[in-house]
Order: C-alpha cells, then structure tokens, then sequence
C-alpha cells in the first residue's frame, strides 16, 4: 500500500514538474474574465508575445484569473507559490489586488515584477527589493497631467476622481505638479455610469479645463456624455481612459481630447516598431499601453535570465535592476525604489481611417521619477 | 447654488428615476406574480444593450437597434423562464438566488465568448445628439429629455395594462392568489411566461437606451440591478406604481444628495475633506432612504405583503 502511494506520488510529481529544472517558472495573476479584463489580456498577450518571441526553452508560464477579486488573488498567489513552485509573480492589474498580494509574495523571497498596479505604499515605505514596477507608480501620469495643465496656461481646472485611494492619489498627483486654481473637486462613486449631475456642476463652476480619472467603463460613460452636453471646456486624463481597448466604444466623443501615456505606438525606436507590428499580427488588433508593459515585463525578466539563475536571488535581482532589455519605451530604467525614472508623453485622439488612436503631441515630463522613492529604505 | 444648476439637476434625477422605473417595473411583476428573487434581471439589461450596440453597429440605425434590445431580451427571458425558472417558483428564494446567481455568471461569460472582453460602441443618433435650450435658460441634452419622456410613456402604458386589459387582470389576480386563478381556468404557466418576457423586455430595452450614453461592457447590468432591488423595495413589492414613485424618489436622492450634500458641508469645514465626506454619504442616501422608508412602513410605500 505504501509502496503504491510512493509510485503514484511519484508519478504525480513527473507530470506536474515537466524537465525544466535549470528553467524559471512565472506565475501570471491577471484579470481575464468580468468587467475589468480588457486590461489583463492585453498584458496577458503582450507579455506572451515576447515569451514567444525569444523562442526560450527554460521559461514556463502559469496564467491564472483573478476575476479583479483581492480574495481570489490571494488563493491564487499561495497556490503559485506552494504547488507549481513559481519563481517569479506577475500580472496583476489592480492597487487592491497588488497590495493583497505583493508583500506576502516577497516576503516569501520571490519575485514581483508589476506590469500594471503601481500604488504609492509599495513605491515608498512598503517597498522591497524583490519587487519591480515595470509600468509606473500611480501617480505619474496624473502629475504629467498637471504638467501638462501649466504649458497649456489652464488657470482654473475642475477634477474629479472615483472615491477609492488610486482616485485620490490621481487628484493629489494632479495638484502636485498644477500651479493654477481649482474650479472645483469631486469624488464620484466608483463604478458609476452616470455622470450628469457632475456636468451640471462643471458647466456652473467656470471652469477653463477639466481633469478626469475614470479608468475603463466609467471613463466611456463620461466622456460620451459631456460631448452630449454641449460643453465645450478642455478635457485632460490619463491615457487609462484612452487606451486602445476603448476608445473604439468611446467613438467620436474622445477625438482631439489630450492625455497623458508613458507609451504610445508611435514611439519612434526599433523596439517598438517591431512590437506594434507583430502584436497586430498576432492578435488582429492595435496594442494598448497595458499590452506595452506586458511585453516590457517579459523582456526584462529574460533579460535579467541571461545574466544571472533565479535560485541566485542576489545576482537575479542586480540582473533585474539593470533593465538592461530593449523597451518599447525606449530608454528605461529603475531608480532606488525599483521603480522607472521615464518620459511621460502628451497624447492626443485620433483617427486613423476607421479606427480612433493615439498621437503623441509632446512631453509632458523627462526622465521623472516618484516622491515616494525618498521614503524607500532596502 | 444657482437655481439653474438645481433645476437641471432635478431633470437629472428624473432622468435616472424613470430609467429606474423601466428596469425595476419587471423586477417588481416578477417578485409579485410569481414570487421569485429574479438576480439575472441585470443581465437582460446587458443582453439589450449588448443587442442594440450590435444591431446599431451592423445597420446604423438606432431605433432598428431597440427593436432589436427588445426583442432580444423577451427572447431570451421566455427562453430562461421556460427551461430555468419555471423550475423555481416553488422552491424557496435561497434556491432561486443560487440559480439566477448562475445565470449572471452564464451570461456574462457567453456575452464575452459571443462579444469579446473590450466595451462595444452604441451611441446617441445624430437626431437626438445635442443639447436644447429650455425655458429659463437651462441647456439640457436632448437625449436625455427623450430619455424621461419615454420612460413616463412606459409608465402610462404599464397602467393602462395593469388596470384596463384582460392579461392586466389576470396579472393582478396571479398576484393575490396564483391557486384560484389557476383553477378559473386560466393557463398559469403561459401567464408567467409573458410576464417575464415583458419584464425582461423592459429591461432590454432600458439597457439599449442607457446605454448609448454609456459603456457597453459586461457586467454592465449588476450595478443597476442593485438600484432596481433599492426601488422595489421602497415601492412595495409587485406594486407598479410603488417602483414608479420609489424610483423617481431614489432617482432624486441620488443625484440631489450627490450635489447638495457636499455643498452643505462645505458651509462649515475645509473644501477638501467635504467633498470626501459628503461624496461618501451621498453614496449611502438611497440606503438611508430604504432604511426610513421600511421602518416607517416595513412593507414598502404601495406593498400589499411583506
């Protein structure tokens, strides 16, 4: 009976544990089915892409779905990292999923490499010198809005944001940067679609400008109906309601408004060309920014694998911060907090025969870095 | 507060109510004819919008697209009230929960198998785009006065069936003793059916219309559905002119307590942290409506039973 158990056990363990001994193993946590997973497949296939694309024996990649649900994504990390023995975790989408996942997935000495969720706790205090962030620190591209607010000379902005802690770092990360006056602050509820009452309010505040964060959903539903409304002040966001995966649902409603990105597929370098091209290709439709830092995250994690073996964790992680990988970006690199010191570019809407883009129109900051890598001690 | 800005927050809060009223008026048939706890409710909100943005799409023309809304969702709610729910109405709600719960999860997946996963365009047609000038100086879109006038016809149209039609009679009836009518001779399980395909009806096309001013994604419908329990509830279950009142009442807290709350506690605190605060309570002032209204009256405003 034992003897049996043993082979069975055994017999079990060969097919679970496949050759790659040498190899690493990547578990991928990412949103792919209910509302939100337009974002995890485009980092899922950008991600896949560049796997495919260096044609590696030795990398393996488990792909699981967090349904955008903390709970679930915490099941799925402790099953990643206790029975398929991940070495590396990435994928996430979202700030409250990364903060439930993250620290404890460090802790246990793996590493996370973010393609996505950037919240200001693990750029600052939290941060842990196993874990990347291969995108940005949330509060970026919405200091580059602000920057952007004071070339454009807006002196009296109305912001608004979803009431959860990333749309009130978008607003602080807003007025960091912006030098002008505020016409008016508004928490709307997250996930709502509604937004005529808040209209209402811009057009009697007087305004000359508007910024908004309303990732996915929310920002359609905004944007379709203050071009409805006959309104006709500046609107500045994030590229996170511009992405490529929406502006077709947004239509004409999103043409000529501005918005900031850290990528755009007209970055002009070799990488990038390459990578627009083969990811049309292979998916039959353009890349967003989220499919960019997929496949931004992959490179990086091959490239850290030709010089250093993961069960090296300290060579690994000198590997890691390197960045020494082409990115669609351009240059890329990590500052003190493992997180990127990069351009954030000026975006502007589109259309190119009967699909609505993105054009990059400036620079909204260089070579900037988060506030929160001061408060960051390895 | 200028009183402009107030009068078209007013129309806001019609606007929302009455589209309530459309998505809640199947709801509360539903709960009252037959007694069954319908969660897939949202989902034939979605599966209307999902039809229309289709339909719009493939002809370009938007009022084919509501047909097409409404057809859809009476097709497919006859279709799940024949080979799901017909199943359930003597079960308890527990049981009802769970298997309307699955719905939700079937369809929201195979409207993501059938669609993909990213949102899909429907817009305003160009006749309706736009805002008018009102008396007084208010500029208000004209989709959205479409929007109430339409709901408010449904409303006068719901009545007239309930209250002056032989199916209105047999729907009343259905209510008060299911048994009785049953043995009078009418074909009960036919009865059921058309109800529910008119409530899933209602619900398409509520989803068409709301959505060519939103995002079209799946999922869509589960927020809404949440709204529509809110105003059955205050309106007394099975009661159409409760969730006529109900809705336009919640329809007004919601959008007047997002704008007047943060307002009056910016009368005596920081800017800042009223918005925050304000912001959050009016997230709550549907629920603290609910909650007043069922202690005052625990079976709802028009709520025969509880």
């Amino acid at each position: 009976m034992k003897l049996k158990a043993l082979a069975l056990a055994s017999c079990m363990a060969a097919l679970t544990a496949p050759v790659a001994a040498e190899g690493l193993k990547v578990g991928m946590i990412t949103t792919l089915s209910g509302g939100g997973a337009g974002l995890g497949i485009d980092v899922r296939d950008g991600f896949m892409l560049a796997v495919s694309q260096a044609d590696r024996k030795d990398i393996e990649v488990v792909i699981e779905d967090d349904q955008r649900k903390p709970d679930i994504a915490v099941q799925l990390a402790d099953k990643m990292i206790q029975s398929e023995k991940v070495d590396v975790l990435t994928g996430i989408i979202w700030s409250n999923l990364a903060m439930a996942v993250v620290p404890a997935a460090v802790a246990q000495g793996k590493f996370y490499l973010s393609p996505n969720a950037g919240p200001s706790v693990l750029a600052g205090k939290g941060c842990n010198p196993n874990y990347f962030n291969v995108a940005w620190q949330n509060d970026n591209l919405h200091e580059a809005g602000g920057a952007y607010a004071n070339t454009a000379d807006y002196k009296n902005s109305f912001i608004l944001a979803p009431n959860y802690p990333a749309g009130q770092d978008a607003l602080t990360g807003y007025k960091r940067m912006y030098e002008g006056e505020l016409a008016g602050e508004l928490f709307t509820k997250l996930g709502q679609t509604d937004y005529a009452s808040e209209i209402a309010q811009i057009r009697a505040s007087g305004a000359d400008s508007v910024y908004f964060f309303l990732p996915g959903g929310m920002g359609i539903s905004f944007l379709k109906q203050y071009a409805d409304s006959g309104l006709d002040i500046p609107v500045v966001g994030p590229a996170f309601s511009f992405d490529q995966g929406i502006l077709q649902a947004v239509g004409d409603a999103a043409l000529g408004v501005v918005n900031t990105s850290q990528w755009n597929k007209d970055i002009d370098n070799a990488t990038n060309a390459q990578f627009v091209k083969t990811f049309q290709e292979a998916y039959g439709r353009l890349p967003s920014l989220y499919a960019s830092q997929g496949f931004d995250t992959a490179n990086l994690l091959m490239s850290a694998m030709d010089v250093a073996d993961v069960s090296d964790a300290d060579a690994f992680r000198t590997a890691l911060q390197a960045a020494d990988f082409d990115s669609t970006r351009g240059d890329f690199k990590f500052g003190s907090n493992n997180h990127p010191v990069q351009d954030i570019y000026v975006r502007e809407v589109i259309k190119e025969g009967d699909i609505f883009t993105n054009k990059i129109i400036g620079t909204a900051l260089s070579d900037h870095a988060d506030v929160y890598a001061a408060d960051c001690k390895f | 507060m200028s009183m402009i800005l107030l009068a078209e927050q007013v129309l806001n809060g019609l606007q929302l109510g009455v589209m309530l009223f459309v998505m809640a008026a199947g709801l509360t048939l539903v709960f009252g004819v037959m007694g069954l706890i319908n969660l897939a409710h949202g989902s034939l909100f979605m599966i209307g919008a999902f039809a229309a943005a289709a339909v719009a799409g493939a002809t370009g023309s938007f009022l084919l697209a509501l047909i097409a809304a409404l057809s859809a969702a009476a097709a497919v709610g006859a279709l799940v009230e024949v080979v799901v729910i017909r199943r359930l109405y003597d079960r308890d709600h527990l049981d009802q929960v769970l298997a309307t719960f699955a719905l939700i999860l079937i369809f929201s997946e195979g409207t993501r198998w059938i669609f993909g996963s990213f949102p899909l365009f429907l817009n305003i047609p160009p006749y309706l785009a736009g805002p008018v000038t009102l008396p007084g100086g208010i500029e208000y879109p004209l989709y959205r006065l479409t929007l109430i006038t339409i709901g408010l016809s449904i409303a006068a149209a719901l009545f007239w069936l309930i209250n002056r039609t032989r199916l209105g009679i047999q729907i009343r009836a259905g209510e008060n003793d299911r048994e009785m009518i049953a043995a009078l001779g009418v074909d009960i399980s036919k009865l059921y059916t058309i109800v529910f395909a008119l409530g899933a009806a209602l619900a398409g096309l509520a989803g068409a219309l709301v959505g060519a001013i939103q995002s079209v994604q799946v999922g869509m419908g589960e927020p809404v559905l949440i709204l529509a329990f809110v105003v059955i509830v205050i309106g007394g279950i099975g009661s159409i002119k409760g969730a006529l009142i109900a809705a336009i009442l919640v329809g007004l807290t919601d959008t007047l307590g997002g704008v007047l709350l943060p307002a009056l506690f910016k009368q005596f605190m920081e800017a800042s942290a009223a918005t925050s605060i304000g912001s959050s309570l009016a997230s709550m002032a549907i629920y603290i409506l609910m909650a007043v209204v069922l202690i005052w009256r625990p079976t709802g405003l028009f709520g025969a039973r509880a």
